[in-house]
């Protein structure tokens, strides 16, 4: 049995601190010079790289375990301080009981009765609430530090003073003394163990004299390696450059103490060993400089290999590095299933999946084998049953290998079409953006992917990249297929709508087609019927004469289920005061009945991507998620090919304004310019009135902006107004597929009030935006109010203003990702563990409970609709709704 | 002193605490200790109104915009 075999459980594990005795007894040789190699290049004796503290060269073997350089372990050493010194990582606790105990006898610094509850209390504690030890701990310690007598042995008490990182002195009516790290040490040996049990130590594993170092353990030399350079030059690690600091400090303060120099220069000595000590342990100490490396780089210690993202944690062991899976560039493939994932040839001959030949396949994977690695349907490698493995690359004859394979040989062949992988976009905030596609084998180098998992993952194509990961086991395919495949995350369980669906054109299309005007031939409602993958009859034309027409909704209705009741107002609902239903003028209203799109457009509100309760939500919801893919897959390729046949477009010309509408917006922009002179006049002459809780400059300001805001408002509706039906950005906002009426506004109408930190634009020079306006000016222009709109041009100063509002999105945007992020993996770390289990409670590993119904109510978002378990109104209108009719 | 009567404030759910018997019924039904539950401080102002003492548990009736009535538990600890 090799070491790897060795099966052990960990029931516990514990922290304390290493005796001196420990770290000698640990230690295979006492170090004593800082000199590391020789010229000859051979380790130096009793040096920081002995041949004792491990073996790092090949073939050589350990002089003290007698292992390799992979077997060997490495051993510690140790160096004997001359001087103790404080361990800088219990500097703050070393303070907190030097406070709480007598300088002379040691005790803890309480009344015998406080004592003896206080030692009831914590025994009480340790049975019953052992979390809440330290607590008490803290309590006793903060007690202990009020008393200015100790009542043990009568003796006045100083205050300590405690200066970062490791300095501490006394308070005496004389002045400050400054305890040396040997009196600290002599002070905390007082404590007994019972006193120290009530600091919240445990004496067995950790007196509280160990917080002072006397012996320092050095590491082996395979945790600070030395690195030879191609010129031949030996480069040491960070860890150990700072072991030499320490021991040539520690030599001179030795030798320095023995010749018997004067105390002022020991102290001197004894300072730069606890500095050296200190930045041995984290040269991040704040109030210390960093030690540098001789090229000015601060030198990298054992604390900054742990710490932060490229450390020991985060970086070597949370973060894990994977094989069989690829990453590139993404691309959109509307063709593909939204299941699919395009995978690009030569990609798919590089990742593999192993399988068993059986009886079944063997004919198959002879063929598989044949192909070899450079031939798409191929294999890389063949694992025979006692565990070889033949590389296919090499051998010439692939046909004699594939003759000679039996059942029971593993075969690592190619992913191939219908293969079941995992397909991710960083960052991964949600679990929709790891999901499980089935492989399709393209030409060409990136990833294609369905349009309608783009707001899953969050994905464009302005160059974002994806990875790619393959599942090699059955039970990790089985587990991907049935729990993360796309179609399975269709309802988000953030509000428990789909999540996926109609984007942009998707609802363009739909809206055009489903538009009560849009009538097709014969051979146009073919056309578009068999690019959507429809196999069935086409339905009796609804108009016969003079020729044969089909509407849209028509060729819509062949994918809804024939007992699919749903009714909604669509995106385009101007909100009337007294809703028409189905005489809607606008066709807004939409009503299924029976499968059949009777009334009403199909637009964001019916399809959209993150829509709740509309028409795509009940499909998936009812009809189960096979259903919503095929609807996905096949009705949404009918409104592409629509919008393919028909075209969408903006051109310049399309936001021009008649005469007329530039007349009105003009006059409601000048209105607005007056309404503010008007403003300003009556805030000059000292009669504006204060709003509650405002200054009067605020007031006014609040005021031109409500005045400001209303008249873009106005130049927008008025621009709307006068734009031709058929205008396309008037189509996309209204639909909901993109931008929106306000984008509109500010392309035709007037682009309006620019604003910094929510306020109009008030920097610059003193008392004026820009040396272009008088000083005190306080006009709507002067303070970033665009009268322009895009198509119009700004003027440089309105270009001015324009462009440090941007600026300020920009900035938002870039922080609050940041926050928002670092918010994230907070909250992550810290409910990673918990989970919901078999009787409803929300629970942590240690079987604790946190929630004694999941949500107060046992209901998953996802499943739920609208948050509730059931939604009575729409039961009651698919039976009595359907009925009726 | 306490100045008003905090069991009468409306955003105070109903607390009890609960017998021995019924923290046994409880600790069977959820098959755990009672320290497994959430816990709340002695010196939380509820526990000194209602007296409870570390060890005790208190059960908690709340009204829930979700699911009409919910029902909560804590373990009293030290402190």
């Amino acid at each position: 049995m090799s070491v790897n075999d060795i099966a052990k459980s960990i029931k516990s594990i514990r922290f304390g601190l290493l005796s001196p005795e420990e770290i000698r007894k640990m230690s295979v040789v006492n170090i004593i010079t800082a000199d590391t190699y020789d010229e000859d290049g051979v380790p130096i004796d009793a040096g920081l790289m002995d041949r004792r503290l491990g073996t790092i060269e090949p073939g050589q073997k350990c002089q003290t375990c007698g292992n390799r350089v992979g077997q060997c372990p490495g051993h510690f050493g140790h160096i004997e301080l001359a001087r103790p010194v404080v361990h800088p990582g219990f500097a703050k606790t070393v303070y907190l009981t030097l406070r709480a105990i007598c300088w002379n006898c040691g005790r803890i610094l309480l009344k015998k009765e406080d004592y003896d509850k206080y030692v009831q209390l914590m025994e009480k504690y340790r049975r019953r609430w052992p979390q809440l030890r330290h607590k008490l701990a803290e309590k006793i310690m903060k007690r202990a530090s009020k008393l200015q007598e100790c009542p043990y042995c009568g003796r006045e008490q100083f205050k300590i003073k405690f200066e970062k990182p490791t300095t501490y002195y006394e308070e005496h009516p004389e002045g400050n003394v400054k305890l040396a790290p040997s009196e600290i040490r002599a002070r905390l040996e007082r404590i007994t163990d019972a006193d120290a049990a009530l600091l919240g130590l445990d004496p067995q594993m950790a007196r509280p004299e160990w917080m002072v170092l006397t012996v320092l353990p050095v590491p082996p030399s395979s945790v600070r390696p030395s690195i030879t350079l191609e010129s031949g030059v030996r480069s040491e690690d960070d860890l150990t450059h700072k072991l030499v600091d320490i021991i040539r400090i520690n030599e001179r303060l030795k030798e320095n103490i023995d010749a018997g120099a004067p105390q002022l220069i020991i102290e001197d000595l004894w300072e730069l060993l606890q500095y050296h000590v200190t930045t041995y342990f984290d040269n991040e100490t704040s109030g210390i400089p960093p030690a540098r490396h001789r090229s000015g780089r601060p030198l990298r210690t054992l604390a900054q290999r742990l710490k932060g993202k490229e450390g020991r944690f985060r970086s070597n062991l949370s973060g894990k590095r994977v094989d069989f899976s690829a990453r590139t560039v993404i691309s959109p493939d509307p063709l593909i299933s939204m299941n699919e994932v395009g995978v690009p040839i030569e990609v798919a001959k590089l990742l593999t999946i192993p399988e068993r030949i059986n009886k079944f396949n063997i004919d198959e994977m002879k063929k598989l084998i044949e192909n070899g690695p450079d031939n798409h349907p191929g294999a890389n490698y063949i694992i025979r049953p006692d565990g070889r493995r033949i590389d296919l690359r090499f051998p010439k004859d692939r046909k004699t290998i594939a003759d000679s394979v039996e059942v029971g040989y593993i075969v690592e062949r190619h992913i191939k079409d219908g293969d079941v992988v995992l397909f991710n976009r960083q960052p991964s905030l949600h679990r929709m953006s790891i999901m499980a596609h089935r492989v399709r084998v393209l030409p060409y180098k990136t990833f294609r992917l369905n349009l309608c998992v783009c707001p899953p993952y969050n994905a464009d194509f302005d160059g974002d990249e994806m990875n790619l990961h393959v599942p090699q086991s059955e039970e990790a395919r089985a587990e991907a297929l049935v729990l993360m495949l796309v179609q399975e995350q269709i309802l988000s369980p953030r509000y428990g709508g789909p999540i996926m669906g109609a984007i942009q054109d998707y609802i363009s299309g739909a809206y055009m087609l489903t538009k009560k005007t849009t009538l097709l031939t014969r051979e146009e409602a073919s056309q578009l019927l068999i690019s959507a993958g429809y196999d069935g009859e086409l339905p009796p034309p609804a108009i016969k004469e003079p020729e044969e027409m089909w509407t849209g909704k028509q060729l819509v209705s062949l994918f809804f289920p024939r007992d699919f009741n749903y009714t909604l107002k669509a995106n385009i609902c101007q909100k009337c005061g007294q809703c028409k239903k189905e005489e809607c003028p606008h066709d807004a209203y939409v009503v299924i009945r029976n499968g059949v799109l009777i009334s009403g457009v199909l637009d964001k509100k019916s399809i959209g991507a993150g829509q709740p309760e509309s028409v795509l939500h009940r499909l998936v919801k009812d009809y189960g998620t096979d259903m919503g893919r095929i609807f996905i897959d096949k009705a949404f390729k009918l409104f592409l090919s629509y919008i393919d046949s028909r075209g969408l477009t903006i051109g310049l010309d399309e936001e021009e304004l008649p005469k007329e509408a530039k007349e009105k917006i003009r006059m409601v922009v000048e209105e607005a310019e007056q309404k503010t002179a008007k403003l300003i006049q009556i805030y000059n002459e000292g009669l504006l009135e204060r709003l509650p809780g405002r200054t009067l400059e605020e007031t006014l300001e609040t005021k031109i902006m409500q005045e400001l805001e209303e008249a873009r408002e106005k130049a927008g509706e008025i621009a709307s107004q006068y734009l031709k039906e058929t205008n396309s950005a008037l189509l996309m906002a209204r639909t909901g597929a993109r931008g929106s009426l306000m984008n509109l506004a500010h392309m035709v109408a007037c682009v309006g009030q620019q604003s910094v930190r929510g306020e109009r634009i008030n920097r610059g020079y003193q008392n004026r935006t820009l040396p272009h306006f008088k000083p005190g000016d306080l006009g709507a222009r002067a303070h970033g109010f665009v009268y322009s709109s895009y198509k119009d041009r700004l003027n440089p100063i309105e270009f001015f203003f324009h462009a440090m509002g941007g600026r300020e999105g920009l900035v938002d945007t870039a922080v609050r990702t940041s926050q928002s992020g670092y918010m994230q993996r907070r909250l992550i770390n810290a409910l990673q563990d918990i989970r919901v289990e078999y009787d409803g409670t929300v629970r942590a590993t240690d079987g604790s409970i946190i929630q004694f119904k999941y949500g107060e109510d046992g209901v998953d978002p996802a499943k739920s609709d609208h948050g509730k378990a059931v939604n009575v109104d729409k039961i009651i209108e698919k039976v009595v709704g359907a009925g009726v009719i | 002193m306490v100045k008003f009567d905090i069991l009468k404030h409306e955003l105070v759910p109903k607390f009890t605490i609960l017998s021995k018997e019924e923290v046994e019924a409880l600790r069977q039904t959820y098959g755990i200790r009672k320290e497994h539950l959430p816990w709340i401080r002695k010196s939380d102002p509820i526990c000194k109104v209602l007296g409870a003492k570390p060890g005790d548990v208190l059960k908690i009736e709340r009204n829930s915009e979700v699911a009409g009535k919910s029902i909560a538990y804590r373990y009293v600890v030290p402190g």
